[in-house]
């Protein structure tokens, strides 16, 4: 029975048919789908973070709002994708809660300092950019909830990027000191962004099976490339140097090559020794805490205002 | 109500003349906040001009495994689409 209920739902996958939140599911797919998706909710909140940092000290009012507008903008993508989650049958505390232990991840990008007012421009540029590339091909994801959330928050992210490269583009045109401090912003968010598409496919035993089941449809290298290839060109209207001394064209392949990705970094930030993991994990636990009366005294009203209602009604 | 607010499934009429569609939820301690919520959450960009909540419970859904028997009836009823009849091709506006 179980051998046949896989088959009709590979079959179902094959036809480009979506899955959606009653329909049977192998245990492993809904097991997969959580974690993928609690652990990209949780990057959206923890990622407001690095930028929250530069809100109050945006050199323009301009540069405010925008800054304001794409942290919120973050905040929504949280919310969408904690609502996809819990479709399948995880509650919204228990995936906070997993944050906040430690046991789920979110994207190692965010555990890195923001030093800089470029630092805001090239995660606009480089973070969104890399999550773009990531996400577009979510939208059309297997999981239904999923991929209409992806839809959602693919239409905000091209804002991010562009609010991001504008202020980059403004540096560039700027004096000499601003103009380093475009380079030395890109020189360290570089590598860090070539990470966000995860290990190499050789050491990603999961994505076979992700792109059996539809959830993924490019692989890590695959999106890597195409990022270094657009970025690539971006970087000269920016007349910024990426820091990588073996980026050159590939003739023959019809891409950049590029260098080797410090892989004892990155897993060294995963296990949660990047520069902020701390930091992080413990603003967030700090929010939630200090937020407990806001929620307590919610639902302490709710009650109420529904008694003195049923009140009326007897 | 225990601390875990109960969920909302949101609902938007993008423009006048539209049907309310479903846009997603959120968790809300009651409708008043709900609508709150939906408004900050769903409609940051205008994309609607009204706004329904309904909390998830008292949504009642079909059984996708009962899919079948439920629109198994309508498969067969071709009687009842246009193209059904058969008619002249000199025959204009019908
Ligand atoms: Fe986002
Ligand atoms: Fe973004």
């Amino acid at each position: 029975m179980e051998k046949n209920l896989n088959d009709i739902f590979q079959a179902k996958i094959d036809r480009e048919e979506k899955i959606e939140p009653k329909d049977w599911m192998p245990d492993a797919y809904r097991k997969t789908l959580i974690r993928q998706i609690s652990q990209h909710a949780h990057s959206e909140i923890v990622g407001m973070l690095p930028e929250g940092n530069w809100i109050t000290r945006a050199p323009t009012l301009r540069r405010k709002v925008a800054l304001m507008a794409k942290v919120q903008d973050e905040a929504g993508h949280g919310l969408y994708l904690y609502s996809a989650c819990e479709t399948l049958g995880i509650d919204r505390d228990t995936l906070f809660e997993q944050l906040h232990s430690g046991k789920a991840k979110y994207s190692s990008i965010f555990n890195y300092p923001t030093l800089s007012w470029a630092d805001i421009g090239s995660i606009g540029w480089l973070v969104d950019g890399a999550a773009i590339m990531n996400q577009v091909p979510l939208c059309r994801c297997s999981y239904g909830p999923y991929a209409r959330a992806m839809v959602r928050v693919c239409k905000e992210e091209s804002f991010h990027q562009r609010q991001g490269f504008e202020i980059l583009l403004n540096l560039s045109k700027g004096s000499d000191e601003q103009k380093a401090m475009l380079q030395e912003s890109v020189n360290r968010w570089w590598w860090p962004a070539m990470m966000m598409f995860g290990p190499s496919d050789a050491d990603s035993p999961n994505t076979q099976q992700s792109m059996q089941w539809k959830i993924k449809r490019f692989t890590n290298d695959e999106l890597r490339q195409k990022f270094v290839d657009i970025c690539y060109e971006q970087a000269k209207i920016l007349n910024v140097t990426l820091p990588d001394p073996d980026i050159k064209w590939n003739e023959e392949r019809g891409h950049y090559d590029f260098g080797e990705i410090n892989w004892d970094e990155f897993w060294q930030v995963v296990k949660g020794n990047g520069p902020c993991n701390k930091e992080r994990i413990a603003a967030r636990k700090t929010a939630w805490e200090e937020g407990a009366w806001v929620r307590e005294a919610a639902v302490a009203h709710a009650n109420k205002r529904a008694a003195r209602k049923t009140k009326k009604v007897a | 109500m225990e601390n875990n607010w109960p969920i909302w499934e949101i609902f938007i009429r993008s423009k006048n003349g539209l049907n309310h569609k479903h846009v997603g939820s959120l968790h809300a301690t009651d409708a008043e906040m709900a609508m709150q919520n939906a408004r900050d959450v769903y409609t940051r960009r205008n994309e609607g001009i009204s706004i329904w909540v309904v909390e998830s419970k008292h949504i009642s859904a079909s059984d996708p495994d009962e899919g079948e028997s439920l629109f198994d009836p309508a498969n067969d009823k071709v009687y009842r689409h246009p193209t059904f009849y058969n008619l002249p091709d000199e025959l204009k506006h019908m």
